[in-house]
């Protein structure tokens, strides 16, 4: 018998494989494709304190292997989530994490706050690829020191397990990653989307309203991967890879270049049940090779 | 030019959160059984009974062209008809996506997903009344559905097609023989009446009253539906296409700004639509 189970440390989760933000909605409505109790876990999308109207449509556009989103963090905020929606997933015998935005540090602290006060979650993920309305739309993510700022702020109140969710789109990703642990972040998740655009030859116009969006899928994967495999080299905390994940074997890229877990994301629109396909793959992979424990391949690399 | 709408927005009730759907199915094999093509036009009918079984006309469903990772993401195409355990669609080749999917044939499978949205309103009170479904191009593709619902129900569908040449009217012959009344309009005066559906329909009011207009088409046609819809003061509904991430509500990439009571807000096509009565519909002129 396999165990796919993995240690984060802070949290235990009965397999790597977790759902990234954006992209499982608010969890239920994958119910009709997914039992939610088989993942390792799900991370919602993301939450501001108030709700947020979102941008403009176009808000999708589809590339060489490749989504570029520009949704805008549509969403309905902490109030109604905690009352509506969270009644409807603390049953589920998984790991829920919320995604936590903010506009300004203080309203990350806020949204931790306000969730530590419900029942039914696991650990939070800091959103800090968020625009920052008071650092000229800068957000947290692409420097050392606001990275710091953010994640030790809310660190200092937050009475459950942080995860910050770094942005790909910096010079050196290690830097930031070292940042967010000396904050204090119990763990990692690599990475947010690749800032992106795409153009209509015939208007001249950007296929998104926001004309720039951010890009996922498997056109991704090779990047965000080499993100992981460096970051792996210089930290002491878990890491939970993101990128371009459709299969078991991109899974286990990502889990031998260090990661402890993986979030599954664009994937879950091309085929909604990806996520428990991966985890049979898993299982499946391990059992062919002799595997005991999947923790075993954590960080395997053979350089 | 964003910063006037969203001072309407009434923040607290922006949201309709999906409810768990529970009649959405995922079919990864449908086998193909019959297949049609007229130029870039093409039927695929295929064995889906649980999609057959409970759709309902302006549902849609969404498509894997193929295998590989490009194109990526699932088409979302309407349910042009349903019998016993076969689900037929009927799309136009015009992205590399829909290309794909015309090059599938007989014996090969389909990997779809639905019946998804929420479809056209048919009541009784439509029994023994007329109704008008306006088509434009491959927008024809529910109404074919929608006029044997209608029919059953006891309505009088009358079918306003058109398309801009001869080429772009494929399912004329289909109605025909199936007795429907139809009106057949193209762009160059190839094949039935010379101008657009919309001019025919306009002129055709003055002695015919529809109590429901039906339409789905070109963004363009359908706005002028309304106009002529709002008029006559016939009450319309109206069937939208959308790039869509996921199709069922979770990605948040369909949506368009509709108004819901007095306010207007951005709304998923995939799940609160793809059908919207005509008094919802915020059309592009009017969005200045």
């Amino acid at each position: 018998m396999t165990d796919l189970s993995v240690d984060l440390g802070f949290l235990r989760l009965k397999n790597p494989v977790l759902t990234a933000s954006g992209t499982f909605g608010y969890g239920v409505e994958f119910t009709p494709f997914v039992d939610l109790n088989e993942l390792g876990g799900f991370v919602v999308k993301g939450l501001y304190f108030h709700p947020r109207p979102g941008n403009p449509p176009p808000r999708l556009v589809e590339t060489a292997s490749g989504l570029i989103n520009a949704i805008g963090l549509q969403g309905i905020g902490v109030k109604r989530f905690s009352e509506e929606i969270l009644p409807r997933l603390k049953d589920y015998d998984t790991a829920l994490i919320v995604n936590v935005c903010g506009d300004e540090d203080e309203e990350y602290a806020a949204v931790t706050e306000y969730l530590d006060k419900q029942d039914g979650i696991a650990a939070y993920e800091l959103n800090i690829s968020c625009p920052n309305t008071k650092r000229d739309g800068r957000c947290p993510a692409l420097s050392p020191d606001t990275t710091h700022a953010v994640v030790s702020l809310v660190k200092k109140t937050s009475k459950r397990p942080v995860i910050t969710k770094l942005s790909p789109n910096v010079t050196d990703i290690t830097e930031i990653a070292l940042a967010a642990q000396e904050g204090g972040s119990d763990g990692l998740a690599l990475a947010n989307t690749f800032l992106a655009m795409a153009i209509d030859v015939e208007t001249r116009t950007p296929k998104l309203a926001n004309v720039f969006g951010g890009l996922s899928g498997p056109a991704i994967k090779p990047l965000t991967l080499r993100m992981v495999y460096q970051v792996a080299q210089s930290v002491q905390i878990p890491i939970v890879g993101i990128g371009g994940i459709v299969s078991g074997n991109d899974a286990l890229e990502y889990m031998i270049a260090g990661a402890s877990a993986i979030e599954v994301g664009t994937a879950n629109f091309v085929d909604p049940e990806s996520t428990k396909n991966i985890i049979r793959d898993l299982e499946a992979y391990c059992r062919k090779n002799g595997i005991q424990r999947i923790e075993q391949i954590i960080g395997t690399l053979k350089v | 030019m964003l910063t006037p709408l969203l001072k309407l927005l009434r923040y607290s009730d922006i949201f309709v959160v999906a409810k768990i759907a529970i009649r959405m199915h995922k079919e990864p094999k449908a086998l193909i059984i019959l297949k049609r093509t007229w130029g870039d036009y093409c039927l695929l009918g295929f064995r889906a009974e649980r999609i057959a079984t409970e759709a309902q006309p302006g549902q849609f469903i969404m498509v894997r062209s193929g295998d590989n990772l490009h194109p990526l993401l699932r088409r979302p195409i309407s349910i042009h008809s349903v019998q016993d355990d076969t689900v037929e669609i009927f799309f136009q080749q015009a992205g590399i996506g829909t290309r794909l999917l015309g090059q599938k044939e007989k014996d090969d499978t389909l990997d779809i997903i639905g019946p998804l949205g929420k479809g056209f309103h048919l009541e009784n009170s439509l029994q023994e009344k007329s109704v008008a479904l306006i088509g434009g191009g491959r927008g024809i593709a529910p109404l074919y559905f929608l006029a044997h619902k209608l029919r059953n129900l006891g309505a009088l569908p009358r079918i306003y097609y058109g398309g801009r040449t001869i080429n772009d009217i494929p399912l004329r012959k289909k109605f025909e023989e199936e007795d429907f009344e139809i009106l057949l309009t193209t762009d160059d005066g190839s094949f039935g009446s010379k101008g657009q559906v919309t001019d025919l329909l306009h002129v055709s009011l003055q002695d015919f009253s529809p109590i429901r207009i039906f339409a789905c088409g070109p963004e363009a046609m359908m706005q002028k539906v309304s106009r002529i819809a709002r008029e006559k003061n016939i009450a319309a509904e109206f069937s939208l296409e959308a790039i869509m991430g996921c199709g069922f509500g979770a990605c948040w990439g369909c949506v368009r700004k509709l108004k819901n009571d007095t306010q207007e807000e951005w709304s998923k096509i995939c799940e609160e639509g793809p059908v919207f009565p005509g008094e919802k519909i915020i059309w592009q002129e009017e969005e200045q």
